[in-house]
């Protein structure tokens, strides 16, 4: 059996009247793609935002490697491991795609102001390797050539590559994508998936929010379905698209979302 | 910290807070509603309100108003001086927004170069006003008007007009007619204020342009008009002020504004800034603590009680007193 | 309309920079010397057009000096990090007084050794001020530095051991090191002479000639533009950048944003603290009046003006706020006015500023190119 990484237990998450998340509970086990679905509204990304500590939980426990990830910041979740992508792109859209990622290097960078005045041969050191770190990404996503170019500047599909590498260039052990299809045509989609396969071959774990149903069931290991802010199954992906609760949940939904 | 003063004079301390208080609030009411709707800081505001001062005192003057006029001729006098106020800050709270920051929200410039903008407009308004000896030679005006604009960067006198009657003693202090007539304008300016933005047609157009400027767009709301209605009433608000500051205090200066600006917009924040509500409170509560730091700690002390209060609040309670924002919820 | 000038100007100084960034490093190296030997001795030069006709030369080099000292800090704090600081006179006044309380007032340390304590003082009161305030949202922050601007005056004029309203005088000087004369340079008959009455000490701190100050400032200038250069071409001014792009992405993708803003904060406050120190040996004389409001408006203006984000651009708009008041002396009354109607000129039609960052020309640009293509797609191309 194979360790999880990441143990929800419970999670609830409240804001003001209205119940985000009731009592989600779901593992994701290293080494594994596991889809998020649900309609909209079902807390998907509410859940992604809880995870990597955007909103603090009203109960519940996240156990992320065994560590709790109560009361911790932001950055310090993405630094034990954990990084993601966005709905809606958020690149810093005035830096360079290079620069883009380097901030992603720069999580586990250990210098500091000093280092850097004095360019001290840790420094150099930790530049260029996070320099060659860097454009391996994005050689990896296929943007190399790309590399100077303003990210507000680049195609739609290179944006959303482009937040992948960001977000590996952390170094994370688990990788959080939300919808990272969205916008895609269906070559684009083939793809994508082609690439989520490959970056969970280099050794990460991923966590996906997806609607395209084709790419979420061609992809993933299993699937945890939401809808309300509950989780209605859990499963492999056969057995989610056979599950009634799971179709009816879906009722009224785009044919090509759900072919 | 001398507490027996404060004791002792404790009525007056708080009377006469309140008072001042109230000339804070109208002026705060135009930082907050400028604020609540563009999100920006309107440096200009004090100039608004020092430009209404003026054209009360001018009025007066030009009416030939003295310590000789009847009461009945000094009151007409005063009522002309106060819409007179008015119509000049209004008038120049159009022209700050059509000069300093229309042009620039129609390039969606930065927020900081619009403050730039309107510091350059409070610069220019300040300045021609502590020129106008030297503007109105060069068109050769200066005879016509010299009694207006000699020594203009001095002090310039509110005639003796205001024959405030003492009314009744609170704790050893006699409140007088102008204490209560400052202290009632503001409140009712901004029970007024409030009905218009609650039921109004641009009331309702300045609400939604806070919450959310893109939505109220599509629902055909004119958002260049209500950006216009929101800096007049804050100008009206200030013309107000402004006449009811020199009727109280006697003086103006072209300079005044800045001091009192920023008194006003602590007052502002402190309500929470973008409520209306917030602005009386505000401007209240800050010119009665004001008076209270002076008596604690001494004269000098007073402004630093306004600024320390100021971080204070925002340190621990950033949206201010009241919180909500004229438009509600602005995350 | 305005982003397709915008385009060409810099399209100019791109390929200026461009051309420059092409020659080797030691015609670079060069240059650079020639260039800053240049403003050594500039107000030796006294240069007919350029020199201020009211008051001393040397003097206004000084204050633009400063200025543009003040601007570099006030440049990482707004620029890079994008925090909104109406408050910078405070930094500055916490140096000055340092230096003030520790030559004279209560103590006579040399300068020298005084410098670092009040660069010190600085830092920290940049420390205690944004620890609190810097989780604050943007504008809150803006209105809190003006708050602590203020104060920092006000408990200036209201604390005998500060010297209250009369402030301090006969301020402790850098220490001379005497070695030999220059003569200035005079125009009066056309053509420049050695004037022998005119010279200046090397290096002589006293009260009439402002030159070696202007030097010691210039050489302090000098070494924050490199250091500047050094702290932003690392994964602290990625760290900023990405900051003020985008907080709350920047946190999820590892940045510890608060920690940055803070040192970005003390940044400002070291370089703000360091300038004031040097107003303060050179004035000899400090009194609450020298840090008032508008003075932190100034700054901001400077930065704003020049280009925010651009080490260069935020000098020139520092030298511009220092020394076109003087060079227009003769104009007094006016100057303000003036200046204000500069202001509003130049944030109306080139918001970004004179100088403004790669960054904000490049995504100008994008905009231009955007905005181009639109239009084509508007004018009945069929899809």
């Amino acid at each position: 059996m194979t360790e999880s990484i990441l143990e929800v237990t419970d999670l609830t998450l409240k804001f003001g009247g209205l119940t985000a998340l009731d009592s989600v509970t779901f593992e994701i086990r290293k080494g594994e793609i596991l889809g998020l679905i649900g309609p909209n509204g079902a807390g998907k990304t509410t859940c992604f935002n809880a995870i990597t500590g955007v909103y603090p939980p009203t109960s519940g426990k996240i156990l992320f490697q065994g560590q709790s990830l109560a009361g911790r910041k932001k950055f310090q979740i993405t630094k034990l491991g954990i990084a993601r992508t966005f709905q809606s792109i958020r690149l810093f859209k005035t830096m360079t795609a290079l620069e883009n990622v380097l901030v992603g290097t720069d999580a586990h960078a250990k210098s500091g102001l000093l280092n850097s005045l004095f360019r001290t041969p840790t420094q150099r050191h930790e530049e260029t390797a996070a320099h060659e770190r860097a454009l391996e990404l994005l050689r990896f996503m296929g943007l190399q050539r790309k590399a100077n170019d303003l990210a507000g500047g680049l195609s739609y599909g290179d944006q959303r590559r482009l937040e992948i590498a960001r977000a590996m260039a952390t170094n994370p052990t688990l990788l959080c994508l939300d919808e990272p299809a969205a916008g895609f045509n269906p070559a684009e989609k083939k793809k994508l998936m082609e690439l989520i396969r490959r970056v969970r071959d280099q050794g990460y774990t991923v966590l996906l929010i997806e609607h395209d149903m084709k790419l979420v069931m061609g992809v993933t290991d299993r699937i945890v379905v939401l809808e309300f802010g509950r989780k209605i199954a859990e499963g492999k992906p056969e057995e989610i698209r056979d599950n009634p609760a799971v179709i009816a949940a879906y009722l009224g939904v785009d044919e090509e979302d759900a072919s | 910290m001398d507490f027996q003063f404060l004791f002792d004079n404790f009525f007056a301390l708080t009377i006469t807070g309140l008072v001042l208080g109230s000339v804070y609030a109208l002026i705060a009411l135009g930082y907050t509603m400028v604020y609540g709707v563009l999100q920006l800081i309107n440096f200009a505001h004090s100039e608004v309100f020092m430009y209404g001062s003026f054209a009360a005192t001018f009025t007066i003057m030009a009416l030939g108003g003295s310590s000789q006029t009847s009461t009945v001729g000094a009151i007409l006098m005063l009522v002309l001086a106060l819409g007179a106020a008015m119509l000049a800050s209004g008038g120049v709270a159009l022209l700050v927004e059509r000069v300093a920051y229309r042009p620039l929200l129609k390039r969606n410039a930065p927020k900081l170069v619009a403050l730039i903008s309107a510091i350059g407009m409070s610069f220019v308004l300040a300045e021609a006003m502590g020129l106008r000896d030297k503007i109105t030679r060069f068109f050769g005006l200066d005879d016509n008007f010299r009694e207006y604009v000699t020594r203009a960067r001095n002090n310039l006198l509110f005639p003796d007009v205001v024959r405030p009657v003492r009314l009744f003693e609170v704790g050893g202090y006699h409140v007088t007619s102008l204490d209560v007539i400052i202290f009632s304008t503001a409140v009712l300016m901004m029970v007024a204020v409030d009905q218009f933005i609650r039921r109004s047609r641009l009331g309702r157009g300045i609400r939604s342009v806070a919450q959310d400027p893109e939505s109220a767009a599509l629902m055909g709301v004119n958002s260049t008009r209500v950006v216009q209605v929101t800096f007049l009433i804050g100008g009206l608000m200030a013309g107000a002020a402004a006449f009811l500051f020199v009727m109280k205090y006697g003086v103006t200066r072209y300079d005044i504004g800045f001091l009192l600006g920023v008194k006003a917009f602590t007052a502002a924040v402190l309500g929470g800034i973008g409520n209306l509500r917030g602005a009386l409170l505000g401007g209240l509560v800050l010119g009665v603590a004001e008076n209270y730091g002076s008596a604690l700690f001494g004269n000098e002390w007073k402004d630093v009680v306004a600024f320390t209060l100021l971080v204070l609040i925002l340190l621990f309670r950033p949206t201010g007193l009241l919180g909500e924002a004229l438009g509600k919820a602005r995350a | 309309m305005s982003t397709m000038k915008l385009g060409k100007v810099s399209g100019v100084m791109r390929s200026f920079g461009d051309r420059v960034n092409g020659l080797s490093k030691t015609t670079k190296i060069i240059a650079t010397v020639l260039i800053a030997f240049f403003f050594y001795i500039l107000p030796l030069l006294e240069p007919p057009l350029i020199s201020t006709p009211g008051s001393d030369f040397g003097a206004v080099m000084f204050t633009v000096a400063t200025y543009a000292l003040v601007a570099l800090g006030l440049n990482i704090v707004v620029g890079y990090a994008g925090l909104l600081d109406l408050g910078y006179v405070g930094f500055y006044a916490v140096g000055a007084y340092t230096v003030g309380v520790l030559t004279t007032y209560h103590a006579h340390w040399p300068f020298l050794l005084v410098v670092p304590v009040a660069v010190v003082a600085a830092m920290i009161s940049g420390v205690i001020l944004g620890a609190p305030t810097l989780r604050v949202r943007g504008d809150y922050l803006a209105i809190v530095t003006l708050g602590f601007g203020e104060i920092v005056r006000l408990i200036a004029n209201n604390t005998a051991w500060l010297g209250e309203a009369g402030g301090i005088n006969q301020i402790g000087k850098p220490p001379n090191v005497e070695m030999f004369e220059v003569p200035h340079l005079n125009w009066d008959s056309g053509t420049p002479l050695l004037d022998l009455n005119d010279k200046t000490t090397v290096v002589q701190f006293g009260i009439s000639d402002q030159i070696p100050y202007y030097w010691l400032a210039l050489t302090i200038v000098i070494i924050v533009l490199f250091a500047d250069r050094l702290i932003k071409d690392s994964r602290v001014g990625r760290a900023w950048e990405a900051t003020r792009e985008d907080e709350d992405a920047a946190e999820l993708m590892g940045v510890p944003t608060f920690r940055y803003k803070l040192l970005a904060f003390a940044m400002g406050a070291f370089i703000g603290g360091l300038s004031g120190a040097l107003y303060a040996t050179k004035t000899s004389f400090i009194n609450p009046e020298s840090f008032v409001l508008i003075l932190s408006i100034l700054f901001v203006a400077a930065v704003v003006v020049g280009g925010q984000g651009n080490r260069w651009g935020v000098i020139v708009g520092a030298a511009l706020v220092a020394y076109l008041p003087e060079r227009f002396r003769g104009f007094e009354e006016w100057r303000i006015l003036v200046f204000g109607v500069a202001l509003m000129i130049l944030a109306t039609y080139r918001p970004e500023g004179l100088l403004p960052p790669r960054r904000t020309v490049r995504a100008r640009q994008l905009e231009a190119e955007i905005d181009a293509l639109e239009e084509g797609l508007d004018e009945g191309s069929p899809a």
